[in-house]
């Protein structure tokens, strides 16, 4: 009984390795091909790079000069990190006024925060991306206001469903102590909160790292996030340049894997949270 | 204390509010109102009743087809990503050595954005076709599959780890005791661990298939639509609606109102049918 237990236990392993490989198959193909010539990535994508197809870093030189890479990414990240830390610290205020205010307006509010959250983005895409025009939002800062207003449907929800599990006798000690509300929530409640604060964070995150039609739409004439960038070189010339292409798709993967590799625990243990909740 | 907090109103709320009007409500009302108008900037609208609702089952079939496509592909991915994450979840939760690894890297290609993930396999699946004499925008099947094979590299890893938190739940002395009662593997399985699921089921399908619904990035980069428009999905085909030529504006926005309460939908329908069920389990 222990043996059969074991040798399944190994073929399930083994079983599991080849699946590891599976999936890392993709992106060791787009590694290998990004040192290739453009010409021989179509047709022989899996062959290793050869005497005659080997082009050292061309690609990489190239591609960054054709989609201006440095910048796409400086974008992508200011704008990431500006827009996750104004929805952390709002959409957490928001939830705990909404929970602990109990008025009716507030409530109101809620459920519309809730429907917004199975809305899709095209229903909104066309007239959202023209009052950013007139309100001269479509910038770098002024897209840190829209994914605020458009993200805070899930991460309200997200905030409110943890609020209302926290015992209210710890605030009514502090609030006893003399401290007002504003004092009372970030100096106490705030903590209490970290670990939904992780999981809107990472959520957020993953999607505004990834966005591509809200900020194409918005600012892409001007500014370039990472997947604006990648997508600029299919552009309107009609033939892409393979060769350039691999090399910003291992640019793009590269920072999302060294970020996950150290911050793995709280990604996966933040998207499980935030699905328990939904 | 609730009225002490109400007084702080303008700094608690009203940052959230006005964004959420800018961004959310007064587009998604403004988007209701001008799918009954004729537009080219909003400022121009002119009232035109039904007629853009008319258009969009009568000019063409663009709208049917995407529907029926994004459908279809729908139900595959929903199946095949629910099936093989929970197998997967299955295998990580016997705490063979280097689970953690495995997790790791199965969960990886869904930190990676949908225009990437496109590129990436339209590389892998044309560098195969090549070999027979094809490329990934030959026949419409080649894109049907290719978007089902992105869909299940990028979201297996996040079901799994959903699926993973949902069997960590079950008691280990509820499955002790059913093992020692000499309940079978497969007993074990249906009778403790499905149900106990439920809940994990309930999120995960319900991510898939609003997922799969709305997919665009991933339709976009894998084949663009292409051949002739017989792989565009529908958000696709709002977006080109929009922005392909010019006039169609309000037949766009139409074509988007529909899509929403698809959307709300299927949503509100599969959420009714599992939490019920949920109930009675």
């Amino acid at each position: 009984m222990i043996s059969t237990k074991k040798t399944g236990n190994y073929a399930l392993t083994l079983l599991l390795i080849l699946l590891v490989i599976v999936f890392l198959v993709p992106i060791a193909v787009v590694f290998i091909n990004s040192f290739k010539s453009k010409f021989s990535i179509n047709q022989t994508p899996f062959l290793p790079p050869t005497t005659d197809t080997f082009v050292g870093i061309e690609n990489y030189t190239s591609g960054i000069r054709d989609t201006g890479f440095p910048m796409a990414f400086f974008w992508s990240l200011f704008i990431t990190t500006l827009s996750v830390i104004t929805i952390v610290v709002f959409t957490s205020m928001t939830a705990w006024y909404i929970v602990r205010s109990k008025s009716r307006f507030a409530n109101f509010i809620y459920y519309l925060f809730v429907f917004s959250m199975i809305v899709p983005f095209q229903m909104v895409m066309f007239t959202m991306s023209k009052i950013a025009n007139v309100l001269g939002l479509d910038n770098p800062l002024g897209i840190v206001v829209l994914y605020l207003g458009f993200g805070s449907g899930l991460s309200v929800f997200l905030f409110v469903g943890f609020v209302k599990s926290v015992p209210r006798a710890v605030e009514e000690a502090a609030v006893i102590d003399g401290c007002n509300p504003f004092q009372l929530f970030w100096k106490i409640v705030f903590k209490i909160l970290r670990p939904t604060a992780i999981t809107v964070a990472v959520l957020n995150a993953m999607w505004i790292w990834n966005d591509y039609l809200l900020p194409y739409l918005v600012i892409g004439s001007e500014y370039k996030t990472i997947p604006i960038a990648i997508q600029y070189l299919k552009g309107g010339y009609g033939s892409v340049d393979m060769g350039a292409m691999m090399a910003m798709l291992v640019l793009a993967i590269l920072p999302v894997v060294v970020f996950y590799l150290f911050c793995q625990k709280y990604i996966i243990k933040g998207v499980a949270a935030g699905a328990v909740k939904g | 204390m609730e009225r002490s907090i109400r007084k702080w109103f303008v700094i608690f709320m009203v940052p959230t509010i006005i964004t959420f009007l800018i961004a959310f409500l007064i587009p998604f009302l403004m988007g209701l109102y001008l799918s009954f108008c004729d537009f080219r900037s909003v400022t121009d609208a002119e009232f035109v009743g039904f007629s853009n609702y008319v258009r969009l089952v009568t000019e063409n079939k663009d709208f049917l087809n995407s529907l029926r496509f994004t459908a279809a592909f729908t139900v595959v991915s929903v199946v095949s990503v629910n099936f093989f994450a929970f197998l997967l979840a299955l295998a990580l939760t016997r705490g063979l050595r280097g689970t953690n690894i495995f997790r790791t890297v199965f969960f990886m290609p869904n930190l990676i954005g949908g225009i990437v993930l496109g590129y990436i396999w339209q590389v892998l699946i044309n560098g195969i076709l090549y070999n027979y004499g094809y490329s990934i925008t030959s026949k419409a099947e080649f894109g049907f599959f290719g978007l089902v094979i992105i869909m299940n590299w990028q979201m297996i890893g996040y079901m799994m780890v959903i699926y993973i938190a949902g069997i960590q739940n079950i008691p280990d002395e509820l499955i002790e005791a059913a093992s020692v009662d000499g309940a079978s593997r497969f007993g074990i399985l249906k009778n403790i661990i499905l149900p106990s699921v439920m809940p994990s089921f309930t999120i995960c399908l319900f991510l898939t298939l609003t997922n799969s619904f709305k997919l665009f990035d991933q339709n976009l980069a894998l084949t663009a639509g292409a051949p002739a428009n017989k792989t565009r999905m529908l958000a696709l085909d709002i977006y080109n609606t929009f922005y392909g030529r010019v006039g169609n504006e309000g037949l766009g926005q139409a074509k988007a109102v529909i899509f929403s309460i698809i959307v709300a939908l299927i949503a509100l329908l599969q959420l009714y049918i599992t939490r019920s069920r949920e109930e009675e389990g």
